[in-house]
């Protein structure tokens, strides 16, 4: 969460790419360089304005489910426990 | 001429002259070509380690633009190991906003498969829980641990007392059955954590009881996969070598005792596995530098041929890092840059 890890690792698990093609999914969807991703400074921006989740969320800002709604939607991925939280919610 | 210093595989420091140094990185190399039928490393790739131990700096990193994921197992579970007594959805968050975690796991202490199944609503509900707090990819994490299926503390006859006995074929039943036993297990746990809105099961430190360890491991995963075909897998192993506990147990046709990275990986590759997680073991008795060529030399082809993401186990006494509870960063630094730049992994 310094910076886009966690994104990577999600692209990782849920589409089974390598780190290079996982990166270049991230990127793309996020529409920042490759090599931004591991900027926590620049990253952290990004990730505040899409309502990612950063690594001091105080009042006001997005925070855990919140942010997985905001993740899965700009990543294009489909988050288990979203559809669990759906389901329970009777949304 | 001035020493180099770097460690023995034990963690204690150790100096060498440059040719020691190149001599060792030969040696271990020579030592995972012989035993693991695998390519030697280049000249370059020598080199590349040579340079990489004559750096003065105490810290390492990779160049840019080669950063990898950082995943990491039973999370809960070593927080606890520093007696911390923290409440394990409080534990995810600290690995996640504190430590920097790219993944995250929760975990039971026993870490097993087969203690789960009596407890599965509660570890459901903490990780319903701990899913609504967190926001990085959740694992639940336990070994299959085969061990825990053998009498007086499970149901079937310890094969380790019937082959002293020469009741050889009595052994391998008894094995089957902790196969049938373990698999049940194992999805049993999946689908629970599945239900409750995990991003993944881990299966830990497989093959740590050989062949049928393995197979259980492998039986799981496809029966996991036909029926979550978007859950994700992730299989760690053991050691470097499946151990033929069983000796006659197959997988797809391919016997399971003996193989090293490049073949589980291919068997866990066609069983559904979404990331495989590679071992080699750290030689105490031998240089870091030894164990580290050794360890690029076996990885290298296992990541090579690789269709989904490698993340290399690196931590105490695997991936050249020393056997020790304090692994000391001047060499987990090292390693880990050479394993990333030389075997191009996806994570650590």
């Amino acid at each position: 969460m310094r910076s886009a890890g966690d994104l990577v690792a999600r692209v990782q698990l849920s589409k089974k790419l390598r780190i290079g093609e996982a990166k270049k999914y991230v990127a793309d969807k996020l529409r920042v360089g490759v090599k931004e991703l591991s900027d926590p400074v620049i990253m952290s921006e990004v990730r505040a304005d899409l309502g990612f989740g950063i690594m001091m969320p105080l009042g006001g800002t997005p925070k855990g489910l919140e942010c997985k709604f905001n993740i899965a939607r700009v990543l294009d991925l489909d988050i288990n426990c979203l559809n669990r939280f759906k389901r329970m919610a009777g949304l | 001429m001035s020493k180099i210093f770097t460690r023995m595989g034990d963690g204690s420091p150790l100096e060498m002259t440059e040719s020691e140094l190149r001599q060792d990185l030969e040696d271990g190399v020579a030592e995972a070509v012989e035993k693991a039928e695998v390519p030697p490393l280049s000249s370059d790739e020598i080199q590349y380690l040579v340079d990489l131990f004559k750096r003065e700096d105490r810290i390492v990193g990779v160049e840019p633009g080669k950063e990898i994921v950082l995943s990491y197992d039973a999370a809960t579970l070593k927080i606890k190991r520093h007696s911390l007594f923290e409440d394990r959805v409080n534990c995810l968050a600290i690995y996640e906003r504190l430590l920097g975690a790219d993944t995250l796991e929760l975990c039971h202490v026993d870490y097993s498969y087969k203690p789960l199944k009596p407890i599965i609503s509660y570890e459901q509900a903490t990780m319903e829980q701990a899913l609504a707090a967190t926001h990085s990819p959740m694992f639940y994490g336990a070994m299959p641990n085969l061990g825990l299926y053998t009498q007086p503390d499970g149901p079937f006859p310890n094969p380790m007392e019937l082959l002293p006995m020469g009741k050889i074929k009595e052994g391998r039943e008894s094995y089957d059955r902790m196969v049938e036993s373990a698999v049940e297990d194992i999805c049993f746990i999946a689908e629970a954590m599945h239900e409750s809105g995990a991003d993944g099961i881990n299966l830990d430190t497989v093959g740590a009881s050989g062949d049928p360890d393995f197979k259980a491991s492998l039986m799981a995963t496809e029966r996991i996969r036909a029926k979550f075909p978007d859950y994700g897998i992730e299989m760690g192993m053991a050691g470097e070598f499946v151990l033929g506990m069983h000796g006659e147990m197959f997988h797809d046709g391919t016997r399971l005792a003996g193989l090293y990275p490049r073949d589980q990986l291919r068997l866990a590759e066609k069983a559904g596995v979404s990331i495989f997680g590679p071992v080699v073991n750290t030689n105490a008795n031998e240089s870091v530098p030894w164990n580290l060529a050794r360890t690029i030399a076996i990885i290298k082809p296992c990541s090579e041929e690789a269709r989904i993401p490698i993340h290399a186990n690196m931590g105490m006494g695997v991936g050249a890092v020393p056997v020790t509870d304090y692994p000391p960063v001047d060499v987990v630094s090292r390693a880990s840059k050479a394993m990333v730049e030389l075997c191009r992994l996806d994570g650590l």
